[in-house]
């Protein structure tokens, strides 16, 4: 055991004098090798932390959303259908909720405008208050300190009192809300009294009888279309399962990049290189030694460009809140949160990853070397 | 020094490191659960639907949400937001009720 | 002792560019002696030469090491034998580019596994008794032909084998390098070591430290002159 440790250092020492002959190119190989890495690791990191941290925040999302649809397009729900639905059997805080969208041309932004629900008193609010997200906090800095001005849609000024600021560490869930009372709301929408709610929540006194409950209303209201919880976590998971689409798309370039150098590899052992695979074995190396000393080359840069790749990914997401992904994400919207992702790691993915990495490489290494080990030595005397 | 005692060294401290951000994690993660608890309960009280990482239209604003159109609907020329409509497609079966090929056959029985 | 029993060697047997370099060659090589395999290109000597060395099989016929057949082993067995029996001595010195001195010089002992500082230790004293002690970092692009013989020698002695083999030392060398060849040689073998080279130089067949001299002519033994 000790001879073979210290004969697998001889083959290391060996096989880092060989790559230092071409230093440039190795060192170019390793580097996009660990940004390949990188990326891919980045996307992990920031996709498991983003889904954790989802999951547990709409863990308390209505257990049934109900809205009503129009021509194939979401509409109000009218008033009369809280009624139906609270005398359902199983429903229980049936609630007419009043949310909708808000383009501020001021900031450019899109916020969301809520009126919060009334028996929350930690979110009671009186006309002439709001409460917004931290994020809007943050985009209109140094601009009306302590009041929030808006245009209504209909042209009238809005002028409100921001009561306080939604902490940021819940920015995720709540980072462009303007949360307002409901007198407010109606008036800066121009809705008349009893025009009906955006959608109606409820919750489900035995969660076993969703399916039953979801049923019955789409008996009770046909046009109405059923949103559950389960239906909103699948939806995360499935925006979240990076592995289904981009990082698919991603894998397959890196995996046909792979090909492409297994290819160069194999096309490209030089009469140099079988030249010096036969002195090797002329002086006493076996097919084995050969093998070995290939297989570390192969090893050694994956496992490096590994390490550097998933310590930079982890790095960049979790001590610098993802700087180089944050942009793709955004996108054009103006108001982002500005999330710290609490650190979760999907152990599975990264095991995934390095397989797909390190073994494709070190076998794209090997292969092409193995019909030159395995002739015979006597080449070097012709 | 031997090539090999410095490249493994190399390695060794790249293992520390990640072993090291391995502990980071764990201790952000015991650190930051108040945290999620309280955003947790924030979206049970205010019934929040959807996560705000997207703002730039509804239907990635509100993903769960957004109607089976919604790509359609900012403006006519509004197929996709680009890149964020590629992470966030609207769901193609939504509920019982919702879904392309379901409410097709809903809608025509009735 | 190295006996061949009427061995045979084909190249590409069956095609048809078959070879046939080696016909029914029987040979006894002593220990302890220095012999030349001479002859014009193409007559056999260096096929002859990497069947002792156990770089290749022989098609058909026997090879003995000190008794033992080696014309037969596995590949496995066959690499232990190259490693710990024989040193080789390149006519092109085959050293490994781009590698320092000294490495090139502790390569055949790397698959042995031995103690780092030890090992280093004899291949900085072999590069002493060489000349190539305040050469021993630098890479072997840079030396001179009789430089990189010398580093050849050494690599050839680091596993400290009983026989070495030379293919045609002398074909790049001046006169005043080809005497000093001779002269590593006969230290070589005061040190008691078996030497084997091939060679169409005279200045090595009829040197005085040759004892034997194997005329090879169209894949056979024409004479062979003991001294």
């Amino acid at each position: 055991m000790k001879t073979w440790l210290a004969r697998q250092r001889y083959l290391v020492d060996f096989t880092l004098a060989a790559a230092l002959r071409r230093k440039g190119r190795n060192a170019m190989l390793l580097g996009v090798y660990a940004l390949m890495i990188f990326i891919l690791a980045s996307v992990i990191f920031f996709g498991s932390a983003l889904r954790r941290e989802a999951a547990a925040a709409l863990q308390g999302a209505p257990e049934v959303t109900v809205q009503n649809l129009v021509m194939g397009r979401h509409a109000l729900a009218p008033p009369q259908w809280l009624d139906k639905l609270r005398h359902m059997r199983g429903a229980r805080h049936v609630q007419g909720r009043l949310w909708g969208y808000f383009y501020d041309k001021a900031t450019g932004a899109n916020y969301t405008v809520m009126t919060p629900p009334a028996d929350k008193p930690d979110y009671a609010l009186k006309p002439g208050e709001t409460i917004i997200g931290a994020s809007i906090k943050r985009l209109r800095d140094g601009r009306n300190l302590g009041w929030l001005m808006l245009l209504s849609p209909s042209g009238k000024l809005f002028k409100l009192k921001i009561k306080r600021t939604l902490p940021e560490t819940s920015e995720l869930m709540s980072a462009d809300l303007v949360l307002m009372a409901r007198a407010d709301f109606l008036r800066f929408f121009s809705l008349p009294e009893g025009a009906g709610f955006t959608d109606i929540s409820m919750q489900v006194r035995n969660r076993n009888e969703v399916a039953k409950i979801v049923e019955k209303i789409s008996r009770l209201l046909p046009t109405a279309r059923v949103i559950t919880r389960a239906d909103i976590l699948r939806t995360y998971e499935n925006v979240f399962s990076w592995r289904e689409g981009i990082v698919l798309a991603m894998l397959s370039a890196a995996l046909v990049a792979f090909a492409i150098f297994a290819f160069d590899k194999a096309s490209g052992l030089s009469a140099g290189e079988r030249r010096e695979i036969g002195i090797l074995k002329a002086l006493g190396w076996e097919t084995s030694d050969i093998l070995a000393m290939k297989f570390w080359e192969g090893a050694l840069i994956s496992l490096a460009a590994f390490i550097i790749g998933v310590a930079g990914a982890y790095a960049h997401v979790f001590f610098f809140d993802a700087g180089v992904l944050a942009p793709v994400l955004k996108g054009w919207s103006v108001l982002y949160p500005r999330i710290h992702l609490t650190p979760s790691v999907d152990r599975l993915q990264l095991v995934t990853l390095a397989f797909i990495t390190i073994i494709p490489f070190t076998a794209a290494t090997l292969v092409p070397i193995w019909k030159a080990a395995i002739t015979d030595p006597d080449v070097v005397m012709r | 020094m031997r090539k090999s005692t410095l490249v493994l060294a190399l390695l060794a401290t790249g293992l520390g490191a990640l072993a090291l951000e391995a502990g980071h994690g764990l201790v952000r993660a015991g650190r930051d659960g108040p945290a999620i608890s309280r955003m947790a309960k924030m979206s049970a009280d205010l019934g929040l639907t959807d996560i705000a990482l997207f703002s730039e239209a509804r239907f990635v604003r509100h993903l769960s949400q957004a109607d089976l159109f919604s790509p359609f609907q900012d403006a006519p020329m509004s197929f996709e937001h680009f890149p964020t409509g590629s992470l966030a497609s609207p769901p193609r079966r939504f509920g019982p009720t919702g879904g392309f090929a379901s409410t097709i056959g809903k809608e025509g029985g009735s | 002792m190295i006996e061949l029993n009427e061995v045979t060697k084909i190249y590409n047997e069956g095609q048809p560019n078959e070879v046939v370099a080696l016909r029914d060659v029987s040979l006894t090589i002593p220990e302890g002696r220095v012999t030349v395999f001479k002859g014009p290109s193409g007559s056999g000597k260096t096929t002859l030469l990497t069947l002792v060395g156990c770089l290749a099989r022989p098609t058909s016929g026997r090879i003995r090491l000190d008794g033992r057949i080696i014309s037969a082993l596995p590949e496995h067995f066959m690499a232990a034998v190259r490693r710990e029996t024989f040193g080789f001595v390149f006519q092109r010195f085959n050293l490994i580019r781009g590698l320092s001195v000294i490495e090139n010089v502790m390569i055949p002992a790397y698959p042995l596994g031995p103690d780092y500082r030890g090992l280093r230790a004899r291949a900085g004293a072999l590069l002493e008794r060489f000349q190539l002690a305040h050469k021993a970092r630098m890479k072997t692009e840079v030396l001179s032909g009789g430089e990189s013989q010398r580093v050849a020698i050494a690599r050839a002695l680091i596993n400290d084998p009983q026989w070495i083999i030379a293919d045609e030392p002398t074909a790049n060398l001046d006169s005043r390098l080809a005497g000093q060849f001779l002269d590593e040689v006969r230290q070589l073998k005061q040190a008691g070591k078996s030497i084997i080279i091939t060679s169409h130089d005279e200045r090595i067949f009829n040197a005085d430290v040759v004892d034997v001299v194997v005329d090879m002519e169209d894949g056979r033994i024409a004479t062979v002159e003991e001294r």
